[in-house]
């Protein structure tokens, strides 16, 4: 029992990651980022990229190493955040939505297709696993690598949940949320918030991409797709655009899934979110926040 | 910035804006002398939100001239126009709904590098405006509409303008509410800010202004101080009513 809930805390903090750029973005701009989850697998791969160039290096530092490569991978993927508003989006800033979102359909083919040529249609294996000491906790058996990277995930959050609510920039990105013009009045570069948004919804993604890599052992090229998917059911069930429900969200979805797992079986599991995606869309459109908390970004 | 040797706070000179094809601005001249409180008056779609618009860089101009403060604007990113002290209450108040009034005051000094002078100019306003002190964390969406108008003008307040630009205060107002922004403005106008007023409601515009001009199609048609457009027939039968 608390294995199984260890195991969906573990799978719900990157899906809460992955989700927090999704629910940031869609918020600002009301965008549906398809390319989100490629971002994910942009990190897993520059993640493995640098753990392999460092080879031996990076095993014997080990967890330490894992640090500086995620640390690295986020700011790899922040600025293909960056280059993807840039290029892809912010050219359509005033055409329709649709536009919009087709566009972020083929860049996410794009950065999946991009990826394949260079590192090649089969799965990579990760040369770093999360294995190690075993603690017991509250009788789950937990490696302290899975402990420190799910306290890495919160503390992440955490910054994030400062960054929005206590800071100036955070500010500018509620308030593009809710009236971009108006914003132009306050004296707000908006297009440069909305790039910093992109900046850190894809650095946070990247993270998760090399946390998922790390627990998982494998990557491949189209690792997004699903995560990114289940990213956009947890910003869903968590109420989409709104940041405390994307993380609220993936946790929730991590949990379920773990369960589901549990009772009916591993080839159950994508069924069993996907149905939950349909089942809040059904019921709850808003997601569980969506109406008791208004803020939004 | 450099502080200007003519004293004009505002100066547009043969100003030209289309939307598409509609030429929305004609060769409009105005200034606004610095401590002027200078009325742009016109009914709706005549072109004063466009004005006010285009010189906050939100609106491009196609041909013409905007300076302010003795520098030229008209190609300035509507955040250089903040920065120039340049400050735009728009049409409709669009104060943050969802943030609290606080915050909305805070977003009001967004370009302001030194928080103190933020949390100064704050507590400034909430002296001037001690409805919007009792209120500060709630939404802004639940003030009343003269409160959010009130918001409205104490958030451009916190960027600390040197010239303020409101646009339609009075809209949707009762009279006596909108006798509370008048003399609000005016009281602003006296502690050292110019300001250019839009207004449809002429009557209570030229109150307070020193100058008017009247827009019509994108022209100016009319000008000269206030209480002598007060008295000119024309501007009475066409805004003054009866």
């Amino acid at each position: 029992m608390s294995q199984l809930i260890w195991n969906g805390l573990f799978v719900g903090s990157f899906y809460a990651l992955v989700a927090l750029g999704y629910s940031m973005v869609y918020g600002i701009i009301k965008l549906l980022n398809f390319a989100h989850g490629d971002i994910y697998m942009l990190g897993a791969f520059a993640g493995f990229a640098m753990l392999t160039m460092a080879g031996a290096l990076a095993t014997s530092a080990g967890f330490l190493a894992l640090l500086v490569v995620l640390l690295i991978a986020m700011l790899a993927t922040g600025t293909a955040g960056l280059i993807l508003e840039r290029v892809a989006y912010r050219p359509l800033r005033s055409a329709p939505r649709l536009s919009v979102l087709i566009t972020a359909v083929g860049a996410s083919f794009a950065l999946e297709y991009g990826m394949r040529l260079v590192a090649g249609p089969n799965p990579e294996v990760y040369p770093v696993r999360l294995e190690g000491t075993t603690v017991h906790l509250l009788g789950a058996r937990v490696t302290v690598q899975q402990l420190a990277l799910v306290v890495i995930a919160v503390l992440l959050m955490l910054g994030l949940q400062w960054l929005i609510m206590g800071t100036g920039t955070g500010r500018a990105m509620r308030a593009i949320a809710q009236d971009p013009k108006a914003s132009l009045y306050m004296g707000i570069n908006v297009n440069a918030v909305i790039a910093r948004t992109f900046f850190i919804g894809s650095a946070l993604a990247g993270a998760a991409g090399v946390m998922a890599g790390a627990y998982y052992g494998k990557i491949d090229f189209l690792m997004g797709f699903i995560i990114g998917l289940k990213a956009f059911t947890a910003a869903v069930i968590g109420g989409i655009g709104n940041i405390k429900g994307a993380m609220l969200g993936g946790l929730v979805l991590g949990m379920l899934e773990a369960f589901g797992t549990a009772w009916l079986g591993g080839e159950w599991r994508d069924v069993f979110a996907f149905s939950f995606l349909i089942l809040f869309l059904t019921l709850r459109p808003t997601g569980l926040l969506g109406e008791r908390v208004t803020e939004r970004v | 910035m450099t502080e200007s040797s003519t004293g004009r706070a505002l100066q547009i000179d043969g100003l030209d804006v289309y939307y598409g094809r509609v030429h929305a601005l004609r060769e409009l001249s105005i200034h606004v002398d610095e401590g002027e409180i200078v009325a742009l008056l016109g009914n709706n779609g005549a072109g004063k939100t466009t004005t006010l618009a285009s010189v906050s860089g939100v609106v491009p101009a196609r041909s013409g001239r905007i300076q302010a403060f003795g520098t030229d604007v008209t190609t300035a990113k509507p955040w250089e126009i903040v920065g120039a002290g340049v400050v735009h209450v728009p049409e409709g108040r669009r104060i943050f709904s969802r943030l609290t009034i606080h915050e909305n005051l805070q977003l009001g000094g967004y370009l302001v590098k030194d928080e103190k002078v933020v949390d100064q100019r704050i507590e400034e306003v909430y002296e001037r405006l001690p409805r919007l002190a009792e209120r500060r964390t709630q939404q802004g969406g639940t003030l009343s509409g003269g409160e959010q108008q009130m918001l409205a003008v104490g958030r451009a307040l916190v960027a600390g303008p040197r010239l303020l630009m409101l646009d339609e205060p009075s809209m949707g107002l009762a009279p006596l509410i909108v006798a509370q922004i008048m003399d609000l403005v005016q009281r602003i106008n006296e502690s050292g800010t110019s300001v250019l007023l839009v207004e449809q409601n002429a009557r209570a515009a030229l109150r307070i202004a020193h100058r008017a001009y009247v827009v019509e199609n994108g022209e100016i048609t009319l000008e000269g101080p206030a209480k002598e457009l007060a008295a000119d027939s024309r501007v009475i039968d066409a805004y003054l009513g009866a």
